[in-house]
This record gives C-alpha cells, structure tokens and sequence, in this order.
C-alpha cells in the first residue's frame, strides 16, 4: 500500500469514520460518497461508529498472506456492527478456538502490519472479544 | 496552583510471563529473583501491540473519563523509551486516534522512566498560563531487556494518560504543586541504533532511583509544608517491588500508604507508564478529600513529584473506563519461546 493511501484512510482505520445517508439513514463503513438507495436524493456525511458488534461469521487462518506470517494462526472475521455496517477485521486477543458466531466484540487500535523493518507502519481497527458489558449511550 | 486532573485511563498488554519461566531458561533461582526484587510476572505486549497502539489505548479510556470533548484537548505528550519511531511522532498518532486534531500542539518526550510525568508538568503550565483548555500526557512503554540479563524479569508493557485541566466540576484530584529534582546521572542509557539498554547495575539504586526520589519528595513536603502524614496514599517509580518500599520508609511513609498502589508484583516495570499507573491504581480506589503523594523517576536522571487531592469529581463517569485490576486480573500465560518471537527476539 502506498503512503498517501494509508493517509488518506487513517479517519476510517483510526476511528471508524463511514458515512450516514441524512434521507434514509442508512450508516456505510466503508465510507460511501453516495447512497445506493436514495441516489441523488442521498444526503451523506461522516459518521463515527461506535465499534461494537457481533461475529457473523469467521475464519482461522493458518497460511497467511505476506507480512502476517508471525500471526498465525490468527482470526478473520465478518464483523456486524450495531449501527449496520458489515466489516471484515482480524479478532485479536483471542484463543482462534474458543470463538463462535455470534459472539460480541468491541473495536480496539493495533498495527495492522508493517511495509518493513525500514517501512511505515500501518495502524488501524481489529476487534477483541468484549472486556465489560455494553453500557448505553 | 488552579490545575487538576480531569481524566484518566490505562491500558496493560493481556500476556504475561512468569519470573519461573524465565529463570529456567538462563539457569537462575527463580525464588531468590523474586524475593530479590518482589515481582512475580510481568506483561508482554503482544504480536500487534507497541507504544503507539498502548498510548491510544490509554488516551482513550482517559476522554471517556473526563468525558469532554477531544477537540478542546489543546496540547498532547506522549512520554517513552520505546516510541515506535525513532522519527515521526507517537503524539500524532494518538492525537489522530482520539479525535484531537489537528487543533492542537503534540510532541514526544523522552526521559526514560519519567517521560510521561514530565508530559504532566509541561500540560499543568500550559493550562495554568491559558494556552490550552485541556492537555494530555501519556506515559506508554513496550520496555527492551537484553536476553539473560537481570531487566529481563522486569521490563514490561503498559500505559496511562492523563488529562489536566483548569479546577472546576470535572476535577477529579486537583494538583496542589509539583517539584522537580535533576542531575546528570548515567545510571542507565541506550545508545542510538542500539536495541537493548544498558545499565550500571548496583549504581542505578542509591546515587540514582534513592538520591532523585527522596530529594524530590522532600522539596515538595518543603515547598508545600506537608509532612508524610498528611497523605493518605503515596506511588513511587515502580522498578521492582522493594525500591518503592525502601524509599517509602526512608521518607517516613508507611507500607499502608504505599501498598495500595504498588502493581509492579503483578505486571512488572511499565517505565513510562509505572508511576502513572500506580497513581491510576490508587484513584481507582480513593476518596473525595485524600491526598496523594506521586514521585516518578526517569534515569539519566531525575524525579518528578506531586501532591494530589481527590476532588468529587472522582464519583464522575467512574463505569465508563476500566479499572486497573480489570487489566491486571485479564491475563494469558506465555512460555518463554512465545516471549521471545513477540519480542523479536527470535526472527525468521
């Protein structure tokens, strides 16, 4: 990945920042420029989710792709969000065999990985199993 | 002084490693070890964690405390020995993280172990001279041992940061002074390019940790006219377990007033964050109207020290960060091979 494409997503990999439609509500991560439902009549701004969701489906990985080789065997999953959106992201913090479907996990700031020893490296959202109950607000 | 703390939160890696498991690798007593420096474990950062993703870990445990909004954080300092980068800052990628920017000043400090309290002071002046609303100091380390050698039981991994603000509502322990003690120690040091510390082993206790500890708690006591017994809590630099303890007792502190925020038994030296996190462990716990005593230590060498007293503001948002035992409790043993691939000791 080139410098200023990490550059340019740091609002979203740092802080969740999507998009919200003002007409129908509808909440994007990753961030759309225009609503598939409303199309023209879409109102989009930036909107931070709050990082909370549920496992939907999951995967271990044991053959990593390049720069995830110390990793393994580590846990891909697709991660429902309570504001909507479907992410895909790496479960950290966790024993891959104790997770299940359905489990909730919140969003937590990691090195994603590193171009190389000389590179930059690249920080961003993975989610870790929840360490306290939800609390409203 | 019109400056206190306005929030506060920490962040400790969940792995740990026991003293046992390292003292089997290079043939040592692990019992003698940990009668020697009374620690038991210490944590180990794991495979997708450094200083930077601590320090934003802690930084934002600490605006949901203060629950304020980031954009008035005006200055950011990001205290460590172990920055990600030796350039480009840490300070930006947690200014970045908690939404902070781009309206604010930031920089990295380093001071070995005292670099996030000096972070403190320099936010305490800003906010007293009018600069900024609120500051943030972050005191955040992945600290580096040389294989076999005696840091290797201690080195550790964590963080706490700190908001300061103005007195008011929101305080929730106001600073009532701070002094400082400095002089030119080498006690400890890393040379550039160079990936492990090296230290003056016997030499870092009495003209350096000892010397720059009680001097700075006595100018303090001094400058404020207090005496031990007007504290009801005290944290000092957190090497090992003993130091804390022995200089306590060169000041006249009892174990009483020390034991509530002695943590490095559980999790090891932190080096920036120790100080910190002993003072957020004692927070954790205390009172409107306590008093508190925090003295840092930095090699090289120096100490910070302060007074605190626990306004109302303590009762405030207290469930919306979690506590530093919820850290301490949350672990997950590794073997020393583990430790030695998530420490890059051993590459491919």
């Amino acid at each position: 990945m080139a410098v200023p494409r990490f550059w340019r997503e740091i609002p979203n990999r740092y802080n969740l920042i999507g998009t919200k439609c003002g007409n129908c509500n509808t909440v994007f991560f990753p961030p759309r420029s225009v609503c598939p439902k409303c199309r023209r009549m879409g109102k989009l701004e930036p909107y931070k989710l709050r990082g909370r969701g549920k496992i939907v489906s999951y995967c271990t990985v044991h053959v990593p792709a390049d720069g995830f080789e110390d990793a393994v065997p580590y846990v891909l999953a697709i991660v429902e969000l309570e504001e909507g959106p479907r992410i895909t992201a790496q479960i950290t913090d966790c024993n891959p065999d104790s997770v299940k479907i359905g489990d909730e996990v919140e969003v937590t700031f990691r090195q994603i990985r590193e171009e190389s020893q000389d590179g930059l490296i690249y920080y961003g959202y993975k989610f870790k199993p929840v360490s306290n109950p939800p609390s409203e607000g | 002084m019109d400056v206190g703390i306005v929030g506060y939160g920490v962040y400790i890696p969940q792995y740990r490693i026991k003293v046992e498991e390292i003292a089997k690798v290079w043939g040592a007593d692990p019992e003698q070890i940990k009668r020697g420096l009374m620690v038991e474990e210490k944590s180990v950062p794991g495979p997708d964690e450094d200083t930077a993703t601590i320090a934003v870990e802690a930084a934002r445990a600490a605006v949901r405390r203060a629950n304020i909004d980031p954009r008035e954080i005006g200055a950011i300092y990001v205290g460590s020995e172990s920055h990600p980068y030796a350039v480009k800052p840490t300070a930006t990628i947690v200014a970045e993280a908690v939404g902070a920017t781009p309206d604010l000043t930031a920089a990295d400090y380093e001071f070995a172990c005292k670099a996030g309290t000096a972070g403190i002071q320099t936010c305490m002046g800003m906010v007293e001279a009018g600069m900024i609303e609120y500051g943030m100091a972050v005191g955040a380390d992945t600290a580096q041992s040389a294989p076999g050698d005696a840091l290797e039981y201690t080195a550790a991994a964590g963080g706490a940061a700190f908001i300061v603000g103005r007195n008011g509502k929101r305080t929730i322990a106001s600073i009532d002074g701070t002094y400082s003690y400095t002089t030119d120690t080498p006690d400890f040091w890393r040379r550039e390019m160079r990936p492990y510390p090296k230290h003056g082993g016997r030499f870092t206790g009495e003209p350096a940790y000892f010397r720059h500890i009680i001097s700075a708690a006595k100018g303090l006591l001094q400058q404020l006219k207090l005496t031990p017994e007007d504290f009801t809590y005290a944290v000092f630099h957190q090497p090992n377990g003993k130091f804390p303890l022995k200089a306590a007792k060169i000041l006249g502190f009892s174990k009483e007033q020390v034991l509530p925020g002695l943590v490095v038994t559980k999790i090891g030296n932190t080096y920036s964050g120790s100080t910190l996190i002993g003072l957020a462990l004692i927070l954790d716990n205390a009172r409107p109207g306590d008093r508190i005593l925090a003295v840092s230590y930095g090699s090289g060498a120096g100490s910070d020290a302060f007074s605190l007293t626990v306004q109302d503001g303590i009762n405030n948002n207290g469930d919306a960060t979690l506590k530093v035992m919820d850290y301490v409790n949350r672990k997950e043993y590794i073997d020393y091979g583990t430790y030695a691939k998530l420490r890059r000791l051993l590459v491919r």
